[in-house]
């Protein structure tokens, strides 16, 4: 079991106003498995893998992380979970602009003190993985939002984390791109890795293994894909 | 321990990064601190130029020598009352110079400014001394070739002198001195004597000096001119014993009646330094004054900067903190950019300040003197500026919510 969360809800306070983002949401993701959330826009997807990346804290409810009782962690403690167990990736890449992509795909490493070379190596490794080893020393902004989102997912990868986030990984890119980075996702399952991808597009979720469904912050369906 | 360098050494590298990026706004954040380490380093520089040059200059005083004249240096007395005061002759010489029993010599002491000719060599304002052959022990002159006033010389009022080593250079170019005559006027006198070399005492150029017979003197200028008598006492350790003895004379002979104060003076090279020390502890004050100020003003200034810089860069730090960084690894980053912004200003400081005292030296008789460990206590001391102006910035930038931060246009 790698994740486990329990009756998890998020209110945000806009003013006066109490927004429910999640109402309850529980679910369990088990080790190697490939899996979509789906569900039309508003309806808490974003929040939840928020929560479930620790990025965010849940107003209620339990998280368990292989075991372990995230909702009752402190910053540092889940600083070390989003460095070492979670590799995330985004919908806008969010890459350092000045940093070259070897760079980027180093940062991770920087913050659990790996050694300036082996960070280099391990990099290379990574970006070599999502094919990209003749753009190490370009910046973002020299490369095309398909090269860009490997970057990240080079950079999601390279600490060898339990599981890997992606809200809406193709969001900013064409089919034929968006394609190719599913390929990726695709291969990264095959070799055993754990992945939970939020997306719209329904030939995007069918990679995938199961589709959870979230509609006004609580899971519709929940169900594996054949 | 490791790790922990491993953390400096990222952040350091992550703040020169930001500073290379964003270059003419790190230096215009740092002109403040630049200012004010610069006027710190420069007023320190001269102080201790000063001080180098000081106390040498003010050992050709002597601090076994005593200054009797009509008013005391430094004093706030009413110049008025000081000056009907009678003036001082060669009778209260002549009383100390049988009386005393402390002193090794006394000499009478009277000066004027006037154009120095040979031939057809002229030197101006030279400064004419007269006085007696004691003068050479009390104002510490001795002949580099030649010899001294004589006993002689005074007595028989003989048109003779002893001059500086500068009038000697500029006006013998070519021929040795001695025995040549010098013009004063038109009155002509026989060199007899050449001094060694001396320097000068408060930008006064004391080898620019022509020493004649006390006598010939007053014949020359007048007698009403006011007198300093120079004493030079035996024992320095007594010096203060050697001034009683030297009021108890003088009162006597002025007659001043008991309970009285006295109508003359007895100053000493003591009273120069501590006019000095008050001088240089003002000077202090300011540099300090304005040191603290302006580094206040650039700590300030600082401390705005990296509020700004950590606005703009509210995506990178949740991003950083995404991956893994801890609040820490943020704390440090911007603290660190923070103590090298304020450092670099600093280094700057010491650099333009040392120029300035070099300047200062160069085109003034003030002389500057570096003193590495100041810069060096400036170097750590800005640091620390840095990093107290850094802390409230740095521990905003940490606290940032990973989210909140990311998602921050
Ligand atoms: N920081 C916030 N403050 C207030 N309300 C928020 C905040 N973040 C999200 N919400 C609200 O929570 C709800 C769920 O938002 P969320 O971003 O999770 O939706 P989503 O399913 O990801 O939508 P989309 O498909 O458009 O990305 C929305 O109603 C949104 O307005
Ligand atoms: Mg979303």
């Amino acid at each position: 079991m790698i994740i486990e969360i329990d009756d998890i809800s998020k209110v945000y306070e806009v003013g006066t106003q109490e927004v429910h983002a999640l109402r309850g949401v529980s679910m369990k993701v088990e080790d190697n498995e490939y899996l979509a959330i789906m569900g039309p826009s508003g309806s808490g997807k974003s929040t939840l893998m928020n929560v479930l990346g620790c990025l965010d804290t849940p107003s209620s409810g339990s998280y368990r992380f292989v075991n372990e009782l995230v909702s009752e962690m402190n910053d540092d403690q889940l600083a070390e979970i989003r460095n070492r167990e979670i590799g995330f990736v985004f919908q806008t890449f969010n890459l350092l602009p000045r940093a070259t992509a070897l760079h980027n795909v180093e940062l991770p490493m920087i913050y659990n003190g790996t050694p300036s070379t082996k960070r280099k190596s391990l990099a290379k490794e990574a970006l070599e993985k999502v094919g990209l080893s003749d753009r190490m020393d370009h910046r973002p902004s020299e490369l095309s939002g398909g090269q860009r989102q490997r970057v990240a997912i080079a950079r999601s990868l390279v600490n060898n984390p339990k599981i890997i986030l992606a809200d809406e990984p193709t969001g900013n890119l064409d089919t034929k791109t968006g394609e190719e980075i599913m390929e990726i996702f695709e291969e990264l399952h095959d070799q055993g890795n754990t992945i939970i991808l939020v997306t719209h597009e329904e030939y995007i979720a069918e990679h995938t293994n199961r589709i959870v469904r979230l509609r006004d912050g609580r899971i519709e369906r929940d169900e594996a894909t054949d | 321990m490791n790790k922990f360098f491993i953390d400096i050494w990222e952040s350091l590298k992550i703040a020169l990064q930001a500073l290379r990026t964003n270059k003419l706004r790190s230096f215009l954040t740092t002109l403040g601190i630049i200012i004010g380490i610069t006027t710190v380093i420069g007023i320190l520089s001269i102080i201790r130029g000063l001080n180098d040059s000081f106390y040498t200059s003010i050992s050709a005083l002597g601090s076994d020598n005593l200054y009797i004249q009509k008013f005391a240096w430094f004093s706030r007395d009413d110049w008025l009352e000081a000056r009907n005061r009678k003036n001082i002759t060669m009778k209260e010489v002549d009383a100390i110079q049988k009386q005393a029993t402390l002193v090794k010599a006394v000499a009478p002491v009277v000066g004027a400014r006037r154009t120095v000719k040979y031939k057809s060599e002229q030197l101006k304002n030279v400064s004419i001394t007269g006085s007696t052959e004691y003068y050479m022990v009390t104002g510490n002159v001795v002949p580099e070739y030649g010899r001294p006033l004589s006993e002689q010389d005074v007595e028989h009022r003989r048109a003779v002198c002893v001059i500086g080593w500068e009038v000697a250079d500029k006006l013998f170019k070519k021929v040795s001195p001695l025995g040549r005559r010098i013009k004063l006027g038109s009155f002509k006198f026989r060199v007899v004597g050449v001094l060694e070399k001396r320097g000068s005492l408060f930008g006064n150029n004391l080898d620019s000096e022509v020493i004649i017979p006390f006598g010939v003197f007053q014949k020359l200028y007048g007698s009403r001119r006011w007198m300093t008598i120079e004493v030079k006492v035996k024992d320095q350790e007594r010096i203060e014993e050697a001034k009683d003895e030297l009021v108890g004379i003088l009162r006597r002979v002025r007659k001043v009646a008991p309970g009285e104060d006295n109508d003359f003076a007895i100053n000493q090279q003591d009273m120069i330094a501590d006019m000095y020390k008050r001088l240089t502890t003002a000077l202090y004050a300011v540099a300090f004054g304005v040191g603290s100020i302006a580094l206040l003003v650039g700590g300030i200034g600082v401390m705005n900067i990296l509020l700004v810089s950590i606005t703009e860069r509210t995506r990178e730090i949740g991003i950083r903190k995404a991956i893994g960084a801890k609040n820490k690894n943020i704390l440090w980053q911007f603290l660190i950019e923070s103590i090298v912004i304020s450092s670099l200003g600093g280094l700057l400081g010491i650099v333009f300040g040392l120029l300035i005292a070099k300047l200062i030296s160069s085109a003034s008789f003030l002389s500057a003197s570096v003193s590495w460990p100041i810069i060096f206590i400036g170097i750590v001391f800005i640091a620390i500026v840095g990093l107290f102006f850094g802390i409230y910035p740095a521990y905003k930038a940490a606290k940032l919510n990973p989210i909140d931060a990311l998602h921050y246009e």
